[in-house]
């Protein structure tokens, strides 16, 4: 009993260990820092929106305020409706996260099951699997997105699950790997010898000795994600006006890039931004968990 | 007499300097080598024998490795202030090295017959012909027991042997004056680790190629070695000829534990007594004598300082047993 | 070498197979069918009933996918569009000469230039440059390509005007659509290359071969370059995968006649046959260029030639 404490703290000890060694890591590079500030601000952004500038200045038009050029009392200006482009963004910056968060995570729990499944597995069912990831990849992604959207109609719900579809493929593809080379090694064995559930193992040994690539990967998709998000929305295939997602924004400004050029500045820069903060923050984690990398 | 140095390396001290630490892998170490000697380099993972190697080529990671201090002459020239070309045409020439892992030592993407040759171009003096250089390539191939029609095959073709012979015809191509091995046989099964030891001696024999055998193992030393050198820490903490170490009466309390670590047959092996303790940190040496933390005979001066040399003829041990003692004879 | 080629080949059409499904099957969850989306919800239900017919949309799912796989094998027919009743296949082969141009141009360029500065930035690693070249790579890698394009657009079409602002009439129609796809195609060729080399340059073989007493040249171009470029071949397939992807947004952007545009307005017009129709022929486009990037491979990892044959 008392044993068996003792092993838990010890674990729970070393597991603490472990991530303050990450963190150690990771603090010292002065990039991976920037990129988590960055996300720091834009995500309190996100939360805060409602509190630094109410939803309805967001769609609130007004008539007589039209391209409004950035001034005291429209920080970014306004669009061609009089809107106050200031508080579209500080609310764009809810669907972006939004998008980017959910469809990685959604991909990254749908992909790892199946991923885990297959590299633990192997045989006919791994087999079928990776045939159908192979037409799935066969569509570069954002056509696949295009095509679901296509169908289903243009509207949040079904871009993320669009996207969702589009990133899942190497996911698995990744997990799969990851699992099948942690699979190999002997301390699996030695959890099979001691009469371990496969399931259990899975969860308990395989992937958590798995998580490094697939928390950078994931990190990683956030951002790839967020690009696209706003690919879609811009061509109109993603978030509908009048709701502000960077991307729709683009798109509804674009026709007044010669009178209002200002209009085009922020919201690029929004996204740019946020995708960066990720991917900082992603090259640091991977650093950081695998300091072999780096001498 | 006093032998003919071809090889010598004065008060060696290298350290790796990384953001943490400043690892201290090799402390003063002095040793020399005559034309066709073999000098065994025997301690455990980490005492420095690879980073003594590394240094005679100048091959160590430019930018954490620094020679702290010390020389190294070849033939009776220093080899630190050449410049990186005129120590290139040194490197496979003139001494040339078998890297550990024979699995990883080849380029997986061209023939082995190509890395054979490659060594032959770099360094071909006499203008050799391209027919020439072939000839030679399968001449070394099968010198290492390969039969020359598999030049064109790629390393994944070899078994881990096979791989070895290969890295080892590659360091012999250019008939090098000074081979070091390092640790050429652990990646090796014991049936084939015997194989190419027997070879290695036999172009040695052939070649008469001075060479400094890396190892742990005294299995190996006893083979084939001339002069030992135990290392520990850093540094040489006893040096002699082959008998010296294996058969003298005197020795440094971590050769005696090198010693009793090795099974033997001839004795009760459950006599089998490890060194207790590991290896100190390289960034963090205790003073004194460096052994002292781990040693059974430790007295309160080991670990206060560091111990004078005790020679008799060309044994030398580091510890404070024998400082101030005659030499028996 | 021929056997593995033609090998890759056959396990490329059951590729293609399961792709024309998949899309088949995404399109033909649109709701609605072809009658009432041409002639309208007010029309007569036999009207509607018969130009069902006509579009084969009475018959079940399997049997509407055999005969569209049918026709494309066989005639080459890719169905007629909802909107211009003309067959899609002509549509999309006046456009397909533009996106493709763009496509490989971007991918040609993007993997060239990424690949060399990534060889270059790891081989002066620490330096000024490796930093420099680093974050730009980053900054481009998370710019948004079609915000790229518009803020090039402003500035050297608009303010400068130097170059036309959309359409495709001239070779410099095609400068700003180009060099926007290639600052974000280059900038991921550049840091995958720049990683794999790093990590090549630290292999047992690369000391192996410093020990031959080869120059730094030489075990750079000689054997790193070698073995990382295995990892950075796949890369240019993927790039031009996404720059396909990006073309797509990039057409919309500078206005070009390609596939992408069509696909977009296709889509807005619910025209099923024509979107069916352009993510297939951009899906075996990038299946070609895929199996066209495995062919590579195998030519420079004799590991894998072995396993093929």
């Amino acid at each position: 009993m008392g044993q068996e404490t003792n092993t838990r703290e010890y674990k729970k000890y070393k597991k603490e260990s472990q991530v303050r060694e990450i963190w150690r890591r990771f603090r010292k590079s002065r990039v991976a820092m920037i990129g988590l500030i960055l996300l720091a601000c834009i995500i309190l952004v996100a939360i805060f929106a409602d509190v630094i500038t109410p939803y309805e200045r967001a769609i609130e038009q007004h008539g007589a305020d039209r391209f409004t050029p950035p001034c005291g009392q429209y920080l970014f200006g306004t669009d061609h409706l009089g809107r106050d482009m200031f508080a579209r963004i500080v609310h764009g910056s809810r669907y972006s996260l939004l998008i980017g968060i959910s469809t990685s995570l959604l991909s990254l729990v749908i992909g790892g099951l199946i991923g885990a499944f297959c590299g633990y597995y192997g045989g006919a069912f791994d087999n079928l699997v990776m045939r159908l990831m192979d037409v799935l990849m066969s569509v570069p992604p954002v056509l696949l997105s295009l095509a679901v959207v296509a169908a289903l109609g243009a509207d949040l719900k079904n871009l993320l699950v669009a996207m969702t579809i589009s990133c899942v493929p190497g996911t698995v593809r990744l997990v799969r790997s990851v699992v099948i080379s942690v699979a190999d090694q002997d301390y699996i064995e030695a959890a099979h010898s001691y009469g371990g559930g496969d399931w259990r193992i899975i969860l308990k040994y395989v992937l958590p000795n798995a998580m490094g690539p697939i928390i950078v990967s994931t990190t990683m998709n956030i951002s790839a994600m967020i690009l696209s998000a706003a690919g879609l929305s811009f061509i109109g295939m993603g978030v509908q006006p009048p709701a502000p997602e960077w991307g729709s924004l683009l798109n509804e400004s674009r026709a007044h890039m010669f009178e209002a050029p200002y209009l085009l500045y922020v919201p690029g820069i929004c996204i740019l931004l946020t995708a960066l903060g990720f991917n900082l923050v992603g090259d640091g984690l991977r650093d950081a968990l695998d300091p072999k990398l780096k001498d | 007499m006093e032998k003919e140095k071809f090889l010598e390396v004065r008060n060696l001290k290298v350290v790796y300097q990384t953001d943490a630490a400043t690892v201290h892998a090799v402390n003063h170490i002095s040793f020399s080598l005559a034309r066709g000697e073999t000098l065994g380099l025997v301690g455990e993972t980490g005492a420095g024998k690879t980073t003594t190697a590394l240094s005679i080529l100048r091959l160590l990671p430019e930018r954490t490795a620094r020679i702290q201090e010390g020389e190294i002459l070849f033939e009776g020239n220093s080899l630190l202030p050449l410049s990186e070309a005129e120590m290139r045409k040194i490197r496979g020439e003139k001494i040339s090295m078998i890297f550990q892992d024979p699995m990883t030592a080849l380029n997986p993407v061209i023939p082995v017959g190509r890395q054979i040759a490659e060594s032959l171009i770099l360094h071909n003096e006499q203008g050799l012909s391209r027919d020439a250089i072939e000839e030679l390539v399968e001449k070394s191939l099968e010198m290492v027991g390969i039969p020359a029609s598999r030049k064109g095959e790629y390393p994944h073709q070899f078994s881990g042997g096979m791989k070895q012979r290969v890295v080892i015809a590659i360091a012999l191509a250019c008939n090098p004056d000074l081979l070091i091995a390092d640790e050429p046989t652990t990646a090796l099964d014991v049936t084939i680790q015997a194989q190419v030891l027997r070879m290695m001696k036999d172009l040695r024999e052939r070649l008469g190629t001075a060479m400094i055998m890396i190892t742990h193992d005294l299995g190996i030393v006893a083979q084939i070695c001339d002069y030992v050198g135990v290392m520990y820490a850093g540094e040489i903490v006893e040096y002699g000829r082959m008998e010296d170490i294996f058969d003298a009466p005197r020795h440094h309390p971590y050769t005696l534990g090198l010693f009793g670590s090795i099974p033997d047959l001839e004795s009760d092996a459950r006599r089998l007594t490890p060194i207790e303790g590991l290896t100190p940190d390289p960034s963090n040496l205790p003073s004194g004598c460096k052994f002292s933390p781990r040693c059974p005979q430790c007295r309160d001066v080991c670990r206060q300082k560091a111990p004078d040399i005790w020679q008799n003829g060309q044994h030398r041990i580091a510890c404070h047993l024998y400082s101030g003692k005659e030499a028996q004879t | 070498m021929t056997r593995y080629v033609l090998k890759r080949l056959l396990l490329t059409i059951p590729v293609l197979l399961g792709t024309i499904f998949l899309v088949f099957t995404i399109m033909s969850l649109t709701p609605g069918d072809p009658g009432t989306l041409i002639l309208g919800a007010t029309a007569k239900a036999e009207d509607i009933a018969k130009l069902n017919a006509e579009f084969g949309y009475d018959q079940p799912f399997f049997a509407r996918f055999f005969n569209y796989v049918g026709d494309i094998v066989l005639h080459f027919d890719f169905g007629e569009s909802y909107r211009t009743r003309a067959p899609v296949f002509d549509e999309i082969l006046a456009r397909f000469p533009n996106t493709l141009r763009l496509a490989l141009l971007s991918m040609v360029i993007s993997s060239a230039i990424g690949t060399f500065l990534g060889i270059y930035s790891a081989v002066k690693q620490y330096s000024f440059v490796d930093s420099f070249m680093t974050v730009m790579a980053m900054v481009f890698a998370c710019m948004p390509g079609f915000w790229l394009g518009l803020m090039l657009m402003l500035l050297f079409a608009v303010r400068l005007q130097w170059l036309p602002v959309s359409g495709l009439e001239n070779w410099q129609s095609y400068i700003l659509p180009v060099v926007t796809s290639v600052l974000s195609g280059a900038a991921g060729t550049l840091r995958l290359t720049r990683s794999t080399m790093l990590e090549t340059i630290r292999q047992d073989y690369i000391r192996t071969a410093r020990a031959k007493g080869a120059s730094e040249r030489t075990v750079i171009w000689r054997h790193a370059f070698k073995n990382a470029l295995l990892p950075v071949i796949t890369s240019w397939g993927m790039g031009f995968g996404a720059s396909l992807g990006g073309t797509i947004i990039i057409e919309t952007v500078f206005a070009i006649p390609g596939l992408g545009t069509l696909i977009v307005t296709a889509i807005r017009q619910k025209d099923v046959p024509t979107v069916l129709a352009c993510t297939l022929f951009l899906s075996v486009m990038f299946c070609l260029i895929m199996l066209v990037v495995d062919i590579l491979y195998a030519f420079i990892d004799p590991r894998v030639k072995a396993k093929m044959k």
